[in-house]
């Protein structure tokens, strides 16, 4: 059970595939207080899954994957409130497309190195982000955040209404689709390369592999998903704040999918809806034994369940096989 | 043209304290990752504990200054003794990414313990008098502090750099360096080696949160905040070497203070900016061999 998908792998739906939608509908019918909590954990679900596309399958790791969520946060929200453009639909295309345009042109560079050069650069890269929506402030609002987001209908049809109903299912939709595109590339050809250059980077340059193309394609279709995510997140709380682009929001996304359980699909989606909901629970509460927690969990998973609570379950029922 | 002269006098003091500090700290980061190859993302982790060591030896309990810096080397080097025996050194062959995430989440826990503990706000200084005020030099005023910032720091690195260079100790970690398999082959004990270089690194860290404790605000977003710093430091100098972050914490003190100088609207991006143009030039750094 090392790694249940990938381009071996039967590609068909399996039954199992379908319960975490129903759960979604079910939650819309009958938890209609939980919505914009739900709304919270779609999307993280949709930023979560495009970390997993770059970590999980490419095997790069990023410390600043926050700066591809915080720019479609600021280019939907200063859209929405400099610029007069309330279209939804429109702000989530450009967010996607300024994620991708940073994530294609950072990545050409960051790509390039490898190791700690690596990692420091994705840090500098959200970084820089930072500090720029930090002292733009007549464009981003700077420290006190961006106010002031206007949303119209999306379609023309469907309101944002104050129960939260019409942005959980807009989220539920598109995480819908990036599980989609995300499913169908992890069952490529291109999937494939993408775990070989993984596991094994000198190998696939020999086969003759284009490694360096491949990384950057994914690097790029990521930043955009992490930007529709970002929008996402503007949409629905009419507000951006900098902490769209610090480092604590990427270490917290990497707990969340390490948690759930990387480079396996559904670990972006178990991971986040636990710790978001841990969250609502204990943060609330507990704010100092929280952060706490946070980092316990961290170093526990890494120490003694690399799999995450996915693996965990894995591990369970492939033992309870075994009996039977 | 004297007000311009004495800014660029002043800037150029106050960055090499700084550019000190940034070395002192680091330091331990460069040769631990070189040495073990370990990715130590909560480096700056022992920084925060030795300022927090100093600040509350000072106020609370009223320490000498020297006793209270002598103290946030020593407990944070026996506590980085434990730490690494439990937890590092089951991670040696591990992952970069496995690595990264144990360090972040050791990061969380102990922001979440120092607030726990401190407080959000940041620590005062409480320095004695004879650190305190100006010191005259050439017509102009400095203030003594940093005068002795510089100079203890100095005096220890020339001590450090004497210690690899010409000590057994120093031979045996080169060589460790350079070669692990060989080294360990010709019978260094490299993991008692690792140990009591990563105490030393996690030290020298704490006595440089503690030194620079006025200069970088010691609260508990310490760690998360100024590791990009240490980490620049580290990757523009170059992995396993003394000199190479020397040169990159002075180069990045010195920049910093005239860019908040000169240009606060644009805050650290200028910093960021040249490490990204430099890792490109040379991704292993200025003064780093090739991976």
């Amino acid at each position: 059970m090392n790694h249940p998908v990938g381009y071996g792998a039967d590609s068909r739906l399996r039954w199992t595939e379908w319960l975490p939608w129903i759960a979604a509908v079910g939650v819309f019918f009958l938890l209609p207080d939980y919505l914009s909590l739900g709304a919270r954990v779609l999307t993280y679900i949709l930023f979560a899954l495009s970390l997993d596309l770059i970590l999980g399958y490419a095997g790069i790791v990023t410390l600043g994957h926050a700066a591809f969520f915080g720019t479609g946060a600021y280019v939907t929200g200063i859209l929405a409130a400099k610029l007069g453009v309330t279209d939804p639909v429109l702000q989530l295309l450009a967010s996607a497309g300024a994620s991708a345009l940073l994530g294609l042109v950072t990545g050409a560079v960051i790509l390039r190195t490898h190791g700690l050069a690596q990692l420091m650069l994705t840090l500098a890269v959200a970084a820089v982000c930072l500090e720029i929506a930090n002292k733009a402030t007549p464009i981003t609002g700077g420290a006190d955040g961006l106010t002031g987001v206007n949303v119209a209908a999306i379609f023309g049809q469907f309101k944002f209404d104050m129960y939260g109903k019409t942005a959980y299912l807009w989220c539920l939709a598109l995480v819908f689709a990036g599980w989609w595109l995300t499913r169908r590339l992890i069952y490529s050809p291109f999937g494939a390369t993408l775990t070989g250059i993984r596991e094994n980077s000198v190998r696939m340059h020999s086969i003759g592999a284009p490694v360096y193309l491949r990384l950057l394609t994914v690097y790029t279709l990521s930043a955009a998903m992490a930007g529709v995510a970002g929008a996402l997140l503007t949409q629905t709380n009419q507000f951006v704040g900098l902490n769209v682009l610090g480092f604590e929001l990427s270490g917290e996304l990497l707990v969340m999918l390490i948690l759930g359980g990387v480079g396996r699909l559904y670990g972006a989606f178990v991971g986040p809806l636990v710790f978001l909901l841990a969250q609502d629970y204990l943060a609330r509460q507990f704010p100092v034994y929280w952060y706490f927690g946070v980092g316990l969990i961290l170093v526990l998973v890494v120490l003694f369940a690399r799999g995450g609570i996915l693996g965990i379950s894995d591990g369970i029922i492939a033992r309870w096989k075994k009996k039977t | 043209m004297d007000a311009f002269l004495s800014s660029l006098v002043s800037v150029a003091f106050h960055g090499v304290a700084y550019g000190m500090i940034l070395y002192v700290i680091s330091v331990g980061l460069s040769v631990t990752m070189g040495l073990m190859g370990f990715t130590n993302l909560a480096h700056g982790v022992f920084a925060m504990a030795g300022g927090y060591i100093l600040c509350s030896s000072l106020a609370r309990f009223q320490m000498p200054f020297p006793l209270a810096l002598a103290l946030s080397f020593l407990l944070v080097a026996a506590a980085s003794v434990i730490l690494e025996r439990l937890l590092y050194s089951r991670l040696y062959g591990a992952s970069e990414l496995e690595q990264v995430l144990f360090t972040i989440g050791l990061i969380f826990m102990s922001v979440a313990v120092a607030r726990l503990i401190f407080g959000t706000l940041q620590q005062p200084v409480i320095l004695p008098e004879y650190l305190k005020g100006p010191l005259t030099l050439m017509g102009r005023e400095f203030p003594i502090y940093r005068v002795f910032l510089i100079v203890f720091s100095a005096v220890m690195i020339a001590g450090l750099w004497l210690g690899v260079e010409r000590t057994l100790w120093g031979a045996m970690v080169r060589a460790a360096v350079d070669n692990r398999a060989m080294a360990q082959s010709i019978g260094i004990n490299t993991k008692r080696l690792f140990t009591i270089t990563f105490a030393l690194g996690s030290g020298l860290a704490g006595l440089g949160g503690a030194l620079g404790a006025e200069i970088v605000a010691i609260q508990p977003t310490y760690p998360f905040e100024q590791l990009v710093y240490f980490l620049i430091v580290v990757s523009i100098g170059g992995l396993g070497n003394l000199r190479g972050p020397f040169v990159a914490a002075l180069l990045i003190g010195i920049t910093d203070t005239a860019c908040k100088y000169w240009v606060p609207q644009f805050g650290a991006f200028f910093i960021y900016a040249a490490t990204i143009g430099l890792l490109l030039w040379r991704p292993a750094g200025l003064f780093g061999r090739r991976a």
